[in-house]
This record gives structure tokens, sequence and C-alpha cells, in this order.
């Protein structure tokens, strides 16, 4: 078994790993691994690894000491690399972008100390910094919007959303209790719990079409979970229902865009994907919207349906279908 | 074999570091443990090659050099501590929880493991970076595209590229030849913007209509150095503009409010309403208005009714078993 990343990750690991150390002595061995992103067992076999390595002449003063007192470690003899090595270009880019794509978007407090860590930072990057100017992460939304929705999550007040909800083209009023805003691939949303629909939603920034600060403090359940970002942000539900449709190479994107079971490719050229479906309605509008490049297979009712509202469209448009 | 390279390493680094004078071959092979395994000259060059190479692609700045310029000195190395180092840098706990925040943007795998490596990095002065760090906001970028890693590498190490592209509302493919001046992430969307030497012009190219593999057409820092550009600025340039023409659709009262936003004029009636709105793309105006069906009627222009006549018999069509079968 070799380490994580091959040599040149462990060595990677191990010039951030000893300055790290040398700066907090008698720290834990499982608070280090978890920092470091690596089982225990690996964090020792490093630290080992360290315990054999030195300056020229390997004399024992001469070698890096690491003293294992139970699980605290303690390092010492280790001045030569006692500052971590300088970012790499990936480093400041991921960082910087990072910052910058933070400074974009509205309603963040302490907006000073992001420009003051903005700063430090390409100062400390030095040249690794010049590539991040070549990456740029644009969010767009309403400022206002923006700025009225992180103050109502900052003091925790009731919100009253007017939403538009496109699968059924129409707006509703709801009663939120604001959790956080998210911005996910340059569109903003707002998470919190719906009153009406007694659960955590996320709404749409740009689908808000009013909103008012209630004067009632937010009071989402205790057992109101925050999504997970490093899942999807949208999942299906156990009781979703469970549709059927064909699609063309040029819709292939909804597989893409959606949560769906199983993917199949047809022998005619289509991809068959069966999509969980909260809302049937949705379906509705997507197949109107797709044309012939996305066909409904099952349900029955639900194939009805479609075929139905394309019908009636047909004759609102004066034109009568070979197969109505 | 794995761990005993890091050894071997790390004793290099340790060698080359604390000597302010270049360090020879022959002394580097005497002092560094790792190396006496070799049983050949060639053995060692060819191990020591190697290694040299992994320190630079670390970013461990390792000089080549002679100690005495005035005699044929032999050629030897070392690393300048100053050039190792990250600068001395301190953050307030502000700062901190910023920086923490910053790290989580990433969702694409290389840049979200250099966010934490970059803060570990950060941390090792003594500040520690809560990654829970409670925050109102939370943005994340993702970066799906197959193309985004090849070409964020061309962009950070400056060298042209070659790809197939599929042009927009085509199914043609075509061999483009781009000097990447940046990569875009615009309405979630990625775009490289650069110079296109097919075209000698600038161009914006979508990534996910990027065909196949991004190829380098030349070396790492070929490329010569890309104009001061706005790269938002350049892709909403190019982006094609949303109100080429005019269309007048008869919408039912209180439907349809994405269409009515985009307005340019709304005539309320009983029931009814006429709305004129802007389009570029009589596609993907006809799928919209297909979308809301009886709900939205094609007043004008002609091709637009025949668009979404058309695009709905196909549906029909393709929903409706073919006759004969069961």
């Amino acid at each position: 078994m070799s380490a994580p990343g091959g040599a040149v990750g462990q060595l990677s690991r191990l010039l951030a790993l000893i300055p790290w150390l040398l700066a907090r002595p008698g720290v834990g061995v499982d608070e280090t691994a978890a920092e470091f992103g690596v089982t225990a067992g690996q964090l020792r076999k490093d630290l080992e690894l360290a315990f054999l390595c030195g300056l020229p002449g390997h004399l024992p003063d001469d070698l890096i000491d690491v003293q294992l007192d139970g699980d605290r470690i303690v390092v010492t003899n280790a001045d030569t690399i006692s500052r971590p090595l300088r970012l790499r270009p990936d480093e400041a880019v991921a960082l910087l972008v990072g910052l910058r794509t933070l400074a974009a978007v509205p309603g963040l407090h302490s907006r000073d100390a992001l420009d003051r860590a903005t700063a430090k930072l390409e100062r400390a990057a030095g040249d690794a910094a010049d590539a991040a100017r070549r990456i740029s992460v644009t969010v767009e939304s309403d400022p206002d919007l923006g700025a009225t929705l992180a103050r109502a999550v900052g003091d925790r007040r009731l919100l009253r959303l007017s939403y538009y909800v496109p699968a059924r083209d129409e707006v509703t009023e709801r009663d939120v209790d604001p959790m956080r805003l998210l911005v996910v691939d340059g569109r903003s949303y707002l998470e919190g719990w719906c009153r009406r629909s007694e659960d955590v939603r996320l709404f749409r920034l740009d689908r808000i079409e009013s909103v008012e600060v209630r004067d009632a403090p937010a009071a989402a359940p205790s057992d109101a979970r925050a999504r997970d970002l490093g899942e999807d942000l949208f999942t299906a539900a156990p009781d979703d229902l469970r549709v059927v449709v064909d699609l063309t190479p040029a819709a292939t994107w909804v597989a893409d865009a959606y949560p769906y079971d199983v993917m199949e490719d047809r022998p005619d050229g289509m991809t068959r994907i069966t999509l969980r479906v909260a809302d049937p309605s949705w379906v509705v509008r997507l197949a109107l919207r797709l044309g012939g490049d996305l066909v409904v297979r099952e349900p029955a009712d639900l194939v009805e349906r479609v075929h139905d509202s394309a019908v009636s469209a047909l004759s609102a448009h004066g034109a009568d279908t070979p197969f109505g | 074999m794995s761990a005993q390279r890091t050894e071997r390493l790390l004793n290099l680094v340790l060698c080359l570091l604390a000597s302010r004078r270049f360090v020879a071959r022959e002394q580097i092979r005497t002092a560094v443990p790792g190396y006496a395994t070799c049983e050949s000259d060639e053995a060692f060059e060819r191990m020591f090659e190697r290694d040299k190479d992994d320190l630079r692609e670390m970013g461990i700045p390792l000089e080549t050099g002679s100690n005495d310029v005035l005699f044929d000195d032999e050629i030897g190395y070392r690393i300048p501590r100053d050039a190792y180092s990250l600068p001395e840098v301190s953050f307030d706990p502000e700062e901190v929880a910023v920086l923490g925040l910053a790290a989580r943007v990433w969702q694409q795998a290389t840049l979200s493991d250099a966010a934490s490596s970059a803060v570990r990095k950060l941390a090792a002065g003594g500040v520690d970076v809560d990654p829970d760090a409670w925050s109102v906001v939370e943005p994340r970028v993702g970066a799906d595209e197959p193309a985004f890693a090849a070409l964020y590498e061309a962009v950070r190490d400056r060298f042209p590229v070659v790809f197939p592209y599929r042009t927009a509302g085509s199914a043609e493919v075509a061999l483009r030849h781009l000097q990447p001046w940046g990569i875009v992430s615009w309405r979630g969307r990625w775009y490289v913007v650069g110079h296109d030497t097919d075209r000698d012009d600038t161009r914006v190219f979508r990534l996910s209509r990027v065909a196949g593999e991004v190829a380098p057409a030349g070396p790492p820092g070929s490329m010569a150095t890309a104009p001061d550009v706005d790269l938002g600025a350049a892709v909403r340039r190019f982006a094609p503009p949303s109100d080429a023409h005019a269309a007048r659709l008869r919408i039912r009262e209180g439907a349809a409010r994405p269409l009515r936003r985009s307005a340019s004029s709304v005539e309320s009636g009983e029931g009814w309403d006429v709305v004129e709105v802007g389009f570029t793309d009589l596609e993907a105006l006809a799928g919209e208005v297909c979308g809301y069906a009886t709900d939205v009627q094609v007043i004008s222009p002609d091709a637009l009714r025949e668009t979404v006549v058309r695009r709905l018999d196909a549906l029909v069509a393709g929903l409706t078993p073919p006759e004969g079968t069961p």
C-alpha cells in the first residue's frame, strides 16, 4: 500500500504538517489527522518517516525529533522547514477566486474582513496569485433583495414571500423561517423552513416576487436540517411519482439537471430515464417546452395529460392535429 | 517503495534548504542517504533527475548554479529559503472565518483539494480556520464540464489549445485553435475567453459545447501575455443580444410571469393581455410559449406561430403509437 497521493503527495503533506505541529506542541493525533484529511494510522506513518529524516550527517542531533506521548505529538529540531512551502498557483487560485466569489454575493457581512484577507493573501501568494486574475466567477442577483434576506437571516425574522412556482405558473404566498442564503453555480437561493409545506425548502431569489419582513421571530423547528452541499442540492423524496421519459440527444441535459433512478439507452437512439417528480404539472410543462425531444412513456394518465394539453394548445393556435 | 521515495525527497529538500551555497551532485549523492543504494552513476543520474522534476512540480524553487563564476566550478543546486517559504502572514479571527468560507466555495476536485491545502499552509502559523464557521451565506461553484480541468490548466500555465467544438444550434463539430486568456463562470455556466487563431479575433466558447479532448498546442508558457481584459464583460458582450426581434403574445390574465417580466409593453384587456417581448432564438421562445399550453398564444410573427405548431405536432406525434401497433 502506498501513501495517499504517492511520494509527492506525502511529501507535500509532511512539508505542511511539520510547521503546523511545530506551532502546536502537544496537539492530539486525531485532531491532526482530521485537519490533514488522513487516517490516524497514516498520520503515524508520516511521523515515523519524518523521524528518519534530517540534515546531512544524519547524526541524532541532525534528525527531526518526533515525540509521541500517548496520542500527543511534539515535534522539535525541524527549524529548516519551520515555515510552510509557499502557495502553489492552484492553491492561490482556489482561495482568491473563492474570496472574490464571496465578494460578489449580496448581503455578505464583514466586507472589510473580506478585503483585508484578500489583500494579505495576494501579498503572501506572490506570483502564484497571477493565475487567479484569469479565472472569474460572476454572481447575478438583486443586491437589495439579497441584503434584505441576509439581514432577516442574521436577525432571525420571519418572512412572508410571494413566490413564483413555474410548474403551476402561479404565485404563492408563504411564511418562511429563513436559515441561510446559498449561491450555487451563480444562482442565489434562500434556504428556509416553509410553514406551508412544513419542510425545508430552497427559494430561488429570481422567483421571489416580493418579500415582507414580519414582526415575528423566525422559529424553524429544531430538527429542520440544512442541506449538505456536498450532495446534490435537489434530492428526490421517497413518495415522489416515478415518471418514465425518453430523451433525444438534444434533451439529454434533462438527465444532468434533475434526479432520476434508472438510465437506459434505447435501440432508437433515445435515452430512457425514470424521473422522480414531486409535482406532475412540472413534467407536463417540461414536455410541452421540449416538443418532441422529451416523450413521456409512463404513467399512462400523465401521458394522456401531456397529449391533451398539447392538443388544446394546438387548437388555441388555430391548428388541427392529424393525430388529435 | 513510496515511503522510501518520500524519505529520500524530504532529506534532499532539507539538504538543499540548509545550505546557502550550491551543493554539487556528488555531494548530494553522499549526503542524502537514499542515493547510497544506487549501483551505478547512471542509476543515480536517473533517480536525481526524476526527484528534481518532482520537487519543481510541487512548486519548490530549486535553483541551479555554481558558487564561483570566475572558475569553472561544478554546477550545483540549492533551495533559497526566502523563495521556498510562505511569507509571514497573520489573519485576525474575522479574516480567518472569511478564508474558511472561501475554501468551501469550490466543488471541483482539483481546486477543492488545493483550497484545503492552502488553508493548512496558512494555518501552520497558528491560526486555525474553522471549517464549520457558521455563516448566513454559502456560495458554491461547481465545474462539471469535462473540459474544465484541461482548459483551467492551459489558462494557468499559459499555453494554446486545440479542441473540437459544437457551435450553438448546430450538430456540426469543428476543430478550434485558441490562445485562452481566462475562464469565466457566468449564469452558472463556464466559458473560455481568448484569441481564436483561426479567425484571428477574440472569441468566447462555452465549455459544455466542447465535444472531445482539449489538447495542448504548445508548451507551458508559450502563449503571448494575455491582454488585460474584463473576462465577465467579454462573455456578456459575446452572448447574443436578447431582443433582436419582437413578438406579440396574447397571455391569459395573471399567467406566464417570466414572459411578462421581460416584456417591453403590456396592453391589458378583458381576461387577456397583449404582451410584446424581444427575442433572438426563435426555437427557445417557441418552447417557452408551448410550456404555457393554452395560456399563451402567438399573435406575431408568423414564423413563431408556425414553430410553436410544429413543436406541438412533434410532441403529439411522439406520444401517439404508430398505427398497427397494439
